[in-house]
């Protein structure tokens, strides 16, 4: 698999490791309901289809990535820098 | 017998082999199984379950039968086919499966039973009893059904693994591919043209064709000229794309130099991982047996296969020749061996209405019925209409037709799409992306076919490529009738008809599993083993799915074929190992120190990938128990100096930096004086524990951060992906120092005296109390200078950069020995923060949380951080949980062993009993007993009790005192100095 | 007073010879990690230039002049190499000696490429991989920093502590490449 690093390019996915969902990067506000941290820690999305995951090339730039891919094609159709999606909202 | 005239062998230079323990001369470019057939040796192999004789089916890398060990010693490799195994001189081949030998193989008595050993024979048969399994049965049916041995011994063998890249990659070299290379490499494109035999060609250089009016083999040769020039093609031959996989990715074996004598350095095969951005699968078609009865006697073997014989290597595989065919193409066989020469018994042809393309007798509308000659053909028996009769041959040649060879267009999980008038599979449009399959392995079956869809395919890939058709590549012109087949899988008949050579699978075994329920092709394949072999039934499946499908009164495509995985073909170990044996497996990691520990005597263990001292044997200690008291006695009566460099050290710098440690802290930081470090804990997000560590201030936007060595890569992920992901308001700025600095831990009451020795500016209680940090000169070089303790003495560390760090060593440890200290090693430092009641990761092992390790405390309330939500949960606050605590033998002498369990007195040993465990132990010479820390129900609620310790994997039963887990100087005095 | 003599990461382990290619260790420089803080990317590139002659790099690019380079290294990161960093910087970046964190080897030969393709999973053609450029990637499992400077020299940063690791597995390719070249 090959993942397209905004900084490097198309890099094996040897380089990097992956953390599940990119819903991780929307972590609730420290007073925020019991509910919505465990919807936070334990209910993470997993479809059959397109995902956005979290990727960090830490064989590479070091850089943390939202990669758009599609878990059942196996195509990948993009990435972005994680603090980048986050300033976009 | 060899044929003049014929084959691309170099005659002028003979190479001499042993098969055997006989020598065996054949000619430079010969494989073992053309130099065999050159000596009329046709029995080259035992089959998998009868101990049936055997000699070649095919001339290429799907051959099932002719399977041999090659080298010798540690190096042999077994089932390496004959029919791709190179000779040279030197080279030791062996038949294997046998025990004997190969002609009178005492396994052979498992033909005489063969009535017996159909299909699910050892299911329905060794049930029972069932301690007879692993005992009996199954060794012994190991012994006798099998492959090669494998040697117990590492290989001494060094392969080599390697990227590449390219444009476009043509899989295949004959006229598909060579077009496809050509076209693409003119269009500009970078070209990795991979051919598994050692010359280009393909199919041309078996077949006696002409191209261009140019006899096809010279045709090649300026082919291969043409594609030299462009200086864009990197030909690969010996070399089999293995795998096809996602985004253009392909796996590819190299045979290197299994062509030549072993040499060291060299290494025999390469596994390569080629990236292209498209690729052109020219991988050609597979010859079809028919399953006639008898069918598996060596000389019995593939129409195309023994035109490779002939042209490739002026070889003939028998003096007087018979051909069995259901289509056209395999008359060339007969017109051919005649032109050179060799006695044509007759064509038998299953069809009717067929000419003879030669002066050769046509037996029309026949089919074999049966075969003579235990080691070899002697005589067929065929049938004709009403009539049946016999043929005195030695050799029959047959052909079922041709299997496209479609397997890399279905690694992706594509099925191959049935066409029902050309009665084969074909790869399903769109199946591997970005590859463009291209020939006989999409269904075109004449050499004019296969030349054009070459050159489309070409232009195709230039084209997804973004560039234009070149110019100057014309089609040439060629042979442009692909025949006729008829569709005859099977010959029903007396006697076993063969499907799968190689696991002795026969067309009784697939009417059996279809009569027994098993009519799904993945459950027949699975209950008779069909396909399951070495050569993944390259030659059968397609045979074994039509009797399937006319079993359960099916159509081919309902049926349906098994799934193609890689590898195409059978990949060693080895090669796809390469550079993972030995030391290989992962990086070593060596301390500045490393030199002058080791030079010390000093035994190394592995702490992840880093290697420490375990401890410093000195002159009349025997065990490493004497030094490691030695030591730890060292540092709590006068200094000790230990490498800690390998913990992780991050510098920390931003306006925001206090900031963003309180997040990934549970404690405060940002009210941290600069020149001061203090004692950080960090959960994950989900509440536990993460890691722990000091960090110290060094400016007013710059710290630096110490981790354990364990956790060094994961917390510096974690940092990362806080600073990134969840904080990137924050300005701050993360990286890695840990390599920069060498640091050592030197500790006890005599440290400072130690340090004077070495400072430009000697330090004092006033200057550099407990937990100070700062910049020093350490024998004029700048460097750091932490007071914190990991052994509850008065200690330091000391950091500089690591080019100094192997002299700064010796300098330390040189003086601490004049202060009668010396260096200590991991024993020592693990006891003496066991006596300490330190944490490290055999405590804070991922499921623990602040609350459990006693330092719900450290959770402040003040503001934010990860983990604090999380570690809020009722569950994670529980006083019944397992909690740290400190644990010493009731007797002095009593043992403690780390991952014990730990029950009530008086209660059974049970598992529902079990109230904690043991994390670490050693023996503490300050004590002059055992100490423990562990996990226990309730934990420092039950201090003073007496509990009983019992490890079921050592033997080992302890009663217990459960006490606080600091053993040692309670208050902390001896550290604050 | 004594003094402490410095030592670098492969002493004693290069040179190496095999074939046409040479591994060789570079002579100790200064390495210093330059980071931008946030927005002030462009101040930092002109403060360099101002400096020290050179501007940060693009992603994966190195900018040499004379014996002194910079090249990117990471997000926000590139590595100032063969000279101490103005203090000036500090206004506009997170400044971190690396000098002695990383071991710094040196390939050249005309089978260069050869040798790094059996470590290397990047493409290092000339055209994938011009003069000036620099790659973060892998030496197997190493992570390491790859930096073309132009014809046919890599210079390959691992860890300091992986030196040997390093100088053995690129010893072994080459080895392996110039057999291969022999047969």
């Amino acid at each position: 698999m090959l993942i397209p690093c905004p900084l490097c390019g198309a890099r094996d996915s040897r380089e990097f490791t992956p953390k599940g969902h990119a819903s991780y990067l929307d972590r609730p506000a420290e007073d925020a309901p019991p509910q919505a941290w465990n919807d936070y820690l334990h209910l993470r999305e997993n479809p059959a289809g397109d995902t956005r995951e979290l990727w960090f090339h830490g064989a590479g730039c070091g850089a943390w990535l939202v990669v758009e891919r599609n878990t059942v094609s196996h195509a990948v159709t993009g990435a972005r820098l994680a603090r980048e999606v986050r300033d976009a909202g | 017998m060899r044929v003049d005239g014929r084959g691309l062998i170099d005659r002028s230079q003979p190479v001499t082999f042993k098969f055997d323990g006989r020598s065996v001369t054949g000619y430079k470019g010969d494989t073992v199984a053309s130099a065999l057939l050159g000596k009329g040796v046709r029995l080259m192999a035992r089959s998998f379950k009868y101990h049936r004789p055997r000699g070649v089916l095919t001339a290429g890398s799907e051959e099932p039968n002719a399977l041999l060990e090659v080298g010798q010693g540690a190096a042999m490799t077994p089932n390496t086919r004959a029919t791709v195994q190179e000779i040279y001189s030197g080279l030791t081949v062996q038949s294997q499966n046998r025990i004997g030998p190969l002609d009178r193989d005492l396994l052979s008595i498992n033909d005489a039973l063969w009535p017996f050993l159909s299909a699910g024979f050892y299911y329905k048969t060794f049930m029972w009893p069932r301690a007879f399994w692993e005992k009996l049965y199954e060794p012994v049916i190991r012994r006798a059904a099998g492959l090669g041995r494998i040697t117990r011994d590492a290989s001494p063998e060094r392969h080599e693994k390697a990227f590449a890249f390219c444009d476009v990659l043509v899989i295949g070299g004959g006229p598909a591919g060579l077009m496809a290379a050509l076209t693409a490499a003119k269009g500009g494109a970078d070209v990795i043209l991979a051919e598994e035999t050692p010359e280009l060609g393909g199919r041309l250089l078996s077949d006696g064709q002409e191209i261009d009016g140019t006899p096809a083999a010279y045709w090649v040769e300026d082919i291969v000229k043409e594609l030299q020039a462009t200086g864009r093609v990197r030909v690969m031959t010996r070399t089999t794309v293995t795998g096809a996989y996602d985004d253009g990715s392909y796996g590819a074996l190299e045979r290197v130099a299994r062509h030549v004598a072993p040499a060291d350095d060299l290494p025999p095969e390469c596994f390569w991982r080629i990236r292209a951005r498209q690729a052109v699968l020219a991988a050609g078609a597979h010859e079809r047996p028919i399953a006639f009865p008898m069918n598996d006697r060596p000389g019995i073997m593939l129409a195309g296969a023994v035109r490779t014989y002939l042209n490739r290597y002026g070889v003939s595989p028998g003096r007087n020749v018979t051909i069995f065919a259901t289509n056209d193409d395999a008359h060339r066989t007969a017109v051919e061996l005649m032109d050179a020469g060799v006695k044509v018994a007759a064509v038998i042809d299953s069809r009717t209405g067929v000419t003879a393309k030669g002066d050769y007798r046509l037996i029309e509308g026949g089919q074999v019925i049966g075969t003579k000659g235990r080691q070899g053909l002697r005589q067929i028996t065929y049938r004709a209409g009403s009539r049946t009769d016999t043929l005195i041959t030695d050799c029959l040649a047959m052909s079922g037709g041709w299997n496209p060879a479609v397997h890399l267009t279905c690694h992706l999980g594509a099925r191959p799409v049935w066409d029902a008038d050309a009665k084969m599979f074909l790869p399903a449009p769109g199946a591997v992306p970005g590859l463009t399959p291209a020939g006989s392995c999409n269904g075109a079956m004449s050499t004019a076919a296969c030349l054009s869809e070459g050159l489309e395919a070409g232009k195709a890939a230039l084209a997804a490529l973004g560039r234009p058709a070149p110019q100057g590549v014309s089609l040439p012109e060629a042979e442009d009738d692909p025949g006729r087949t008829q569709a005859l899988w099977y010959v029903e008949g007396k006697g076993r008809a063969w499907l799968d050579f190689a696991n002795d699978v026969t067309t009784k075994d697939v009417k059996l599993a279809a009569a027994e329920g098993y009519a799904s092709v993945e459950h027949m394949k699975r209950y008779t083993t069909q396909g399951m072999a070495p050569d993944q039934g390259k030659s059968s499946n397609i045979n074994a799915l039509a009797l399937l499908a006319d079993s359960t009164g099916r159509g081919i495509p309902e049926t349906g074929t098994t799934t193609y995985r890689p590898p195409f073909i059978p990949v060693t170990m080895g090669a796809m190992g390469a550079f993972a044996e030995g030391h290989g497996f992962a990086p070593e990691r060596r301390t500045t120190s490393d030199a002058a520990a080791r030079g010390r005597g000093a035994p190394m263990i592995e702490a992840g990938l880093w290697f420490r001292p375990s401890y410093f044997p000195a002159p009349g200690e025997t065990t490493w128990r004497e030094a490691c008291d030695r030591e730890v006695a060292m540092v709590r009566n006068a200094v000790g100096v230990v490498d800690v460099s390998t913990l992780g050290k991050i510098d920390i710098q931003g306006p925001d930096a206090g900031a963003f440690l309180d997040f990934v802290y549970t404690n405060m930081f940002s009210t941290l004086k600069v020149g001061r470090a203090r004692y950080g804990l960090m959960l994950r997000e989900d509440g536990h524990v993460m890691d722990d560590g000091t960090t110290a201030r060094l400016g007013d936007h710059h710290y630096v951060m110490t981790t354990t060595t364990a956790a060094a890569g994961q917390v510096m992920a974690h940092l990362e992906f806080v600073a990134q992901g969840l904080r990137p308001d924050l300005d701050v700025r993360i990286i890695s120092a840990t390599e920069q600095w060498a640091q050592f831990s030197v500790a006890g009451p005599l440290s400072r005296e130690l340090l004077n020795g070495v400072l430009d500016q000697p330090i004092d209680d006033e200057s550099f109390p407990f937990m100070a940090c700062g910049a020093v000169k350490v024998h004029g070089v700048t460097g750091r200078l932490f007071r914190i303790s990991f052994s509850g003495e008065h200690a330091y560390e000391i950091a500089v950069p690591a080019r100094y760090g192997d002299a700064l060593y010796r300098d330390l440890v040189a003086r601490a020995e004049a202060l009668g200290g010396g260096a200590y090693g991991m024993e020592a430092l693990n006891v003496l923060r066991i006596e300490k009641g330190f944490i490290t990761h055999s405590e804070i092992h991922g499921r623990v949380t602040a609350h459990d390790i006693g330092m719900q405390r450290m959770l402040s309330q003040k503001k934010d951080f990860v983990g604090k939500a999380a570690a809020a949960r009722p569950g994670l606050l529980e006083p019944g949980r397992e909690r740290l605590v400190g644990l010493r033998p009731v007797e002095a002498e009593g043992r403690l062993t780390a991952g014990a369990r730990l029950f009530k007195e008086g209660d059974p040993h049970k598992r529902v009993l079990d109230q904690g465990y043991v994390t670490s132990v050693g023996y503490s010479p300050t004590l002059g007993h055992m100490i423990g820390l562990g996990f226990l129900r309730h934990g420092p609620e039950c201090e003073g009790q007496e509990i009983v310790m019992v490890d079921h994997l050592r033997k080992v039963k302890t009663r217990v005192q459960v006490v606080n887990p600091v053993f040692f100087d309670p208050d902390g005095g001896r550290a604050r100095g | 007073m004594a003094e402490l003599m410095a030592k670098s990461p492969a002493h004693g382990l290069t040179p190496v010879a095999v074939g046409g290619v040479t591994l060789s260790e570079a002579p100790m420089r200064p390495v210093w990690a330059v980071m931008p803080w946030r927005g002030k990317g462009a101040a930092l590139s002109r403060a360099l230039e101002q400096a020290h002659g050179l501007g940060f790099p693009e992603p994966g690019a190195m900018i040499t002049s004379g014996q002194l380079g910079i090249a990117w290294s990471g997000l926000d990161q590139a590595f100032l190499m063969g000279v101490e960093p103005d203090a000036a910087l500090a206004e506009h970046a997170a400044l971190t000696d690396q000098s002695d964190a990383w071991t710094q080897l040196v390939l050249e030969g005309a089978a260069v490429r050869d040798v790094l393709a059996r470590w290397v999973p990047v493409d290092l053609s000339p055209a994938a991989c011009p003069p000036g450029s620099a790659r973060r990637s892998l030496v197997g499992h190493m992570s390491a920093l790859i930096l073309h400077p132009g014809g046919d020299r890599f210079e390959v940063l691992v860890f300091r502590s992986m030196a040997g690791t390093a100088v053995h597995e690129l010893t072994r390719a080459m080895r392996a490449v110039a057999a291969r070249e022999a047969l």
